[in-house]
């Protein structure tokens, strides 16, 4: 009975909030590390010179980077509660993760209807025209403890808030 | 008691209802029913699959086991025939009889059959919404050899048909009885941007005109006559004119119809514990503030979700829909929101940017300085960000001279919408 009760609340989305990045654009030195920490992280190599040397395809970021003047900020996919990407997405490709509550991203099942670039509200999702199909898109470094763009921020700009809201603190902050 | 929630339909609508129920209701029985026997598929890329880029199993968007992790009955290969609101019970077309306490009705749309004289259900005449129709198309071209096809309507339908019927190798012409093409999604100058892209991929596009009548050899259709006298010889007609709401089980109920269902904002029919939406029902329109059917997929799956919690009790309000599309149409990525052709009226403000060089071209409406129309055409990028002004309602009158710039994006918003975007939860569709 209670392998059964716990195997509902698998499916069920209330138990299924997810970790989410908060961005504090007042903090930002507009440095662009988390770009480079995020295509870092989703390379082959996951190291920072082979990511950047051109011998290994460089994958897209999944952060828009906006800077003018004194002000800047890197905007990456909220997760959101109530995602419209998920609901618009024609193929499924788009799905709720059941552990973690993410918006993850299946690239095989993607083709290209850039219905989640019309729906999302951020613009936080690139699209890949020469692979057709949505691009790159922030899975929080998946099973990382912190995602590359939280843990490698200088100056804590971009923060991680876990399920219930609360700022989850990195070993030197 | 266990409730027993019923949904007629098994697309998009069907099953973010049956999610929001299960979300919601982890007891309840929850039945979707299908005519069609495909576990799901998602119609919008029957195109894609008559051109011969996907298979079927890429159009099921929803596996086989999110049925069963979900607990969702599925019953298919058998129609809803009628409906009884007093006894609470559907008949199916085996007669079978189903019980049920909540009733979600999202049954779509069917497509448009023009008055054509002639007997027009004839081989080779096809109509494009199911994937049976592409599947009997496919079937058809290969067993007939067919050179020439002739599509009738150029509104989304009939040009992403064109698209797969030239993916196949086969020579199109379309017959719109509108001047232009695109004439319910576009204005004029995107119309004829995309119309040049269509003749260059070697489509003929015969506009004021349609068929009045079809022609029929050896058994099968063989040509088109048209309004204007001109004759088109060819192997296939596809009608693809539009769809209306499939509201044949409302009718001679109690259920409220217009051109669709009537419902109010928690997607409830007149019938107390009746719900419709998708395709089928007509609902908050978000621009016109009157009641509209949208037929789109995003704003099925939304009335669908918001149907399936109000259904199992947790009471959500319908915020609206307008028209969106993103379609790819002759090596064109679009992006559409909203009112892109307004009358001719000093109400409306149009900002308009156009790069015909670079294939680009942008045009935004603004009424009383809140956007409620967008087209992008070449350039998509971050085009959500403009659905998400147009939803918000946003005055956007001290960076309206921004709005078509190339460096557009949230640094030029209000920091207040920014950061209720950034850390808040973003905005339904």
């Amino acid at each position: 009975m209670q392998g059964k009760h716990g195997e509902m609340n698998k499916t069920s989305k209330k138990n299924m909030k997810p970790r989410r990045i908060v961005l504090r654009e007042e903090y930002c030195i507009g440095c662009r590390l988390c770009e480079v920490h995020c295509i870092t992280q989703h390379s082959m190599s996951r190291n920072i010179i082979k990511a950047y040397r051109g011998t290994e395809p460089r994958p897209e970021s999944g952060i828009y980077f906006e800077e003018s003047g004194p002000v800047s900020f890197a905007l990456q996919c909220r997760h959101c509660d109530d995602p419209p990407c998920l609901y618009s997405c024609l193929t499924g490709a788009l799905y709720r993760d059941r552990k973690s509550g993410q918006v993850l991203y299946n690239k095989d099942k993607c083709v290209g209807c850039w219905m989640c670039i019309m729906s999302c509200p951020l613009g936080a999702i690139k699209p890949d025209f020469k692979n057709q199909r949505a691009g790159s898109k922030c899975d929080l470094c998946l099973e990382a403890e912190f995602p590359a763009c939280v843990a490698n921020c200088p100056n804590e700009a971009i923060i991680l808030l876990d399920e219930n809201g609360q700022r989850m603190l990195k070993n030197d902050d | 008691m266990t409730i027993e929630y019923l949904i007629i339909g098994n697309s998009t609508a069907g099953i973010n209802a049956a999610e929001a129920i299960r979300e919601t209701n982890n007891t309840g029985k929850v039945t979707i029913i299908s005519d069609e026997r495909i576990v799901n598929y998602s119609r919008p890329l029957i195109s894609h699959y008559l051109g011969g880029k996907i298979t079927e199993e890429k159009m099921i968007f929803r596996d086989r086991e999110f049925y069963s992790d979900n607990r969702i009955e599925l019953q298919t290969g058998r129609k809803a025939v009628s409906i009884n609101p007093g006894r609470k019970t559907i008949v199916l077309s085996d007669n079978t009889k189903i019980k049920f306490d909540k009733l979600l009705i999202a049954t779509g749309g069917e497509p448009i059959v023009p008055p054509i004289e002639g007997k027009i259900s004839m081989p080779g005449i096809f109509t494009f919404t199911k994937y049976d129709d592409a599947r009997q198309m496919l079937d058809y071209m290969k067993k007939n050899k067919v050179k020439q096809a002739v599509v009738l309507g150029a509104g989304l339908i009939g040009l992403k048909c064109t698209e797969g019927l030239l993916a196949q190798g086969i020579t199109v012409s379309i017959v719109e009885l509108a001047d232009r093409v695109l004439a319910n999604t576009f204005d004029r100058a995107a119309s004829e941007i995309l119309e040049k892209e269509l003749m260059r991929n070697g489509c003929r596009v015969l506009k004021n005109d349609t068929i009045v009548r079809v022609e029929k050899s050896a058994g099968k259709f063989a040509g088109a006559v048209l309004k204007t006298g001109r004759k088109l010889k060819a192997d296939m007609l596809v009608i693809a004119i539009g769809v209306v709401p499939r509201i044949g089980l409302a009718k001679g109920t109690q259920i409220k119809t217009s051109r669709g269902i009537i419902v109010n904002d928690r997607m409830q029919t007149s019938v107390r514990d009746i719900y419709a939406a998708g395709d089928v029902a007509q609902a908050a329109d978000f621009l016109s503030g009157g009641k509209s059917v949208t037929a789109i997929w995003p704003v099925a799956a939304r009335q669908g979700r918001v149907a399936g919690y109000n259904m199992a009790g947790k009471s959500t309000e319908y915020s609206g829909s307008f028209a969106m599309n993103s379609v790819e149409l002759a090596g064109i990525p679009t992006i559409s929101f909203g009112l892109t052709n307004p009358p001719e009226s000093p109400e409306y403000e149009v900002l308009v940017r156009t790069e015909p060089e670079n294939r680009f071209y942008r045009k935004i409406v603004l009424k009383n300085n809140r956007i409620v129309g967008f087209i992008t055409l070449g350039r998509i990028e971050r085009a959500g960000i403009f659905l998400g002004l147009i939803r918000e309602r946003l005055n956007v009158s001290s960076y309206k001279n921004s709005l078509l710039s190339d460096s557009f994006g949230f640094l030029l918003l209000p920091s207040e919408y920014r950061k209720h975007l950034v850390t808040g939860n973003g905005i339904e569709v």
